[in-house]
């Protein structure tokens, strides 16, 4: 017992929280986004994929780390892209589309990364994101390395759920995109575009999502992996149904999520020769579908996710 | 102004000529990645028919690697005919490697006889059982499957590393995390002398006859199809739509399972956690490239087979990475979504507004 208190009570740890939760605010955000509008998009485990590669080779082929986290956006974007036109004005299926998506990116960075790079044994480093030296609030004790000395995606991951919040609940915009996530019909009756709105919402959370892939090889490593991503996107359309839709609930899940896989990792240290290492792996998938039976019964799905709008059809 | 007109009925000529024309679609777009690696698209191309087909050994090669797409592919093509989107196909073909190798080692022993039907029933239940799980979350608490099958596939495949790490580690295996070899009577036959082909090919051809006359000619299979077109109308007209959702999500497992066992028990001789290089995704694309159809499904997945085989052949010779295979494979995917488009409507590109009359 004395162990479990000493792990919760340690920054450490909490830092170790806020860093793994990091990705997953990222790829939440953007899945509730593109769900809120109505398209439930299955490409974040690829997108994460292309925005962990795109935003590493660019940083690598000389661009500064702000310009290879532009990259990554891009290439979100790029693949947001190809999965609303397939899903919005095509209206074709957004499980097939989004797996699509995802086997598309994937295998496209593969390719590239393969073809730029194809006799390295070791992935060719970056320099990385340093954690930030906020003066006053990184010496606080205890706040200070637990809060404040992460690096800068974590807290423009911070700034996007509440930029999120602000947007879907405080706009005009924000209507209009939960409106054609619910009532479609309603929003071309007040003469704005279905298409142009649940078009725009799937490009943008699309981009946001590969800033959670980009974290990977930019702040959390140096460095692109083969696999890297392992699940994570998944993870993030459970946490979407967790949150119930909404950014803060979102921002509290993934950092559950972040704290409970920090404390699984120390408490393996503990008890690690009895239990094999994969059944801690196994965690995060095991409460990830947790989560989803908890709270599947009351699940508050937006009312027009999966259906597709033909103007003019009723 | 594009417009898009309901069509009819489909028939089964044009619904060829869709899959088709988005095969060649992906080919022809497969020319851009390539030419970016440095490749001559047609010279790459001639090396990836003759890795394919350009002798008998590349041929039973391409046939080998089928074997599991077709039951992969069947797998998936059953699944979403129900509108069940299992995506843990890849899971389930480990559940069923697993299965099958824990039976087949000498666990059990006797005659071929008894020994390869015990093996091959208990890689297809193990892998039905996996899928099971995610069917009853479904139908029980309502609990999306997508996500819950998707996750599953890693959880087994950490299960997988966890039993050949531990319990069923073979002890003369020098300390790799394999499995014990299959007992010779416990294997699948080879199909021809010196090559690799082996008995998961007719396993898989026999599952595509059994699916195809299950769709087409039995009251389960018309429930199977009535739940995908519309389950709330089937449950109306006294479908049991929940029992249906279950049948199909053990035989979609199943199917998937006894992929895993071909590859173990047919080709490999052991289990080793890298067994499947995606089958269980690529089989997605087999099964939406076959028209959701058990037939299209054997198709289909001589296509894929001869993309992935041509490509491992071709990236020998040249030393482009052969993820180009499964970049083809995705476009396929892709490009047979758009050209479904054709087959459920008629496309008009209509010229002026005024063309109609509904402009004064």
């Amino acid at each position: 017992m004395i162990e479990i208190l000493d792990i919760l009570v340690s920054a450490n740890f909490w830092a170790a929280a806020l860093r793994i939760a990091t990705p997953l605010i990222f790829g939440v955000i953007g899945a509730l986004l593109c769900e809120r509008a109505g398209v439930l998009n299955l490409g974040i485990e690829g997108i994460f994929t292309a925005g962990a590669m795109a935003g590493w080779m660019a940083v690598w082929l000389g661009a500064g780390l702000w310009g290879g986290v532009a990259v990554a956006a891009l290439a979100g974007a790029f693949f947001g892209l190809i999965h609303a036109i397939l899903t919005v004005p095509l209206g074709l299926s957004q499980h097939v589309s989004g797996i699509g998506v995802t086997l598309f990116a994937t295998a496209l960075s593969y390719f590239i990364y393969r073809t730029a790079l194809p006799e390295v044994s070791s992935p060719p480093r970056i320099e990385a994101f340093q954690p930030l030296d906020i003066p006053g609030l990184s010496d606080l004790p205890f706040f200070g390395p637990a809060l404040f000395r992460q690096t800068p995606l974590t807290f423009l991951a911070l700034a996007l759920v509440i930029a999120t919040a602000y947007v879907l609940y405080r706009t005009p915009l924000g209507l209009a995109i939960r409106a054609v996530g619910d009532n479609p019909a309603a929003v071309e009756s007040q003469g704005l575009s279905v298409y142009a709105i649940r078009m725009g919402t799937v490009v943008a959370g699309s981009a946001i999502m590969a800033l959670g892939g980009a974290f990977l090889t930019m702040s959390a490593f140096d460095a692109f992996f083969f696999g890297m991503v392992n699940g994570r996107g998944w993870i993030c359309i459970a946490l979407t149904v967790f949150a119930s839709w909404r950014p803060g609930k979102a921002l509290l899940g993934a950092l559950l999520f972040g704290a409970f896989d920090a404390f699984q990792v120390r408490l393996q240290t503990e008890v690690g020769s009895f239990i094999p290492g994969q059944v801690f792996l196994m965690m995060p998938y095991l409460l990830s579908i947790a989560a989803l039976i908890v709270v599947a019964r009351r699940a508050d799905y937006p009312r027009a996710l999966l259906v597709p709008y033909f103007r003019g059809q009723r | 102004m594009i417009r898009f007109e309901p069509r009819g009925p489909v028939p089964v000529s044009r619904m060829l000529l869709v899959s088709v024309a988005a095969a060649i679609c992906a080919l022809v777009l497969a020319a851009i990645p390539m030419a970016f690696a440095g490749l001559s698209v047609f010279s790459a191309y001639g090396l990836m028919v003759k890795g394919a087909f350009g002798s008998l050994f590349a041929f039973t090669e391409m046939l080998t690697r089928a074997a599991p797409l077709i039951l992969t592919g069947l797998a998936a093509a059953v699944a979403f005919r129900a509108k069940l989107w299992n995506i843990g196909a890849e899971g389930q073909l480990y559940a069923g490697a697993l299965a099958a190798v824990a039976v087949g080692t000498g666990v059990v022993t006797g005659p071929s006889y008894v020994l390869i039907p015990l093996v091959v029933l208990a890689g297809a239940l193990a892998g039905g059982l996996v899928m099971l799980g995610p069917t009853l979350l479904k139908t029980r608490l309502g609990v999306d499957e997508v996500v819950t099958t998707l996750l599953l596939n890693f959880i087994i495949l950490l299960f997988v590393q966890m039993m050949l790490e531990g319990p069923m580690q073979d002890p003369m295996g020098m300390g790799w995390p394999q499995s014990e070899p299959i007992l010779d009577d416990a294997a699948l036959p080879k199909l021809m002398a010196r090559m690799r082909i082996h008995g998961g090919l007719i396993v898989a051809l026999v599952a595509s006859l059994g699916v195809w006359f299950l769709l087409k000619r039995t009251v389960w299979g018309f429930e199977i199809r009535a739940v995908g077109e519309n389950a709330a109308a089937a449950r109306h007209a006294g479908i049991p739509v929940t029992a249906t959702f279950v049948r199909v999500g053990l035989l979609s497992g199943a199917l998937a399972g006894l992929a895993g066992v071909g590859e173990v028990a047919g080709l490999k001789g052991y289990l080793t956690a890298d067994l499947s290089p995606g089958f269980g995704y690529s089989g997605i694309v087999v099964a939406m490239l076959a028209g959701l159809s058990p037939a299209g499904v054997v198709l289909a997945a001589l296509f894929i087979a001869s993309i992935f085989v041509g490509a491992d052949s071709m990236s020998r010779a040249t030393g482009v990475s052969n993820y180009l295979a499964d970049l083809i494979v995705a476009m396929a995917l892709l490009c047979v979504l758009v050209s479904g488009l054709f087959l459920r409507f008629r496309i008009r590109f209509v010229g002026a507004p005024a063309a109609k009359g509904s402009t004064p």
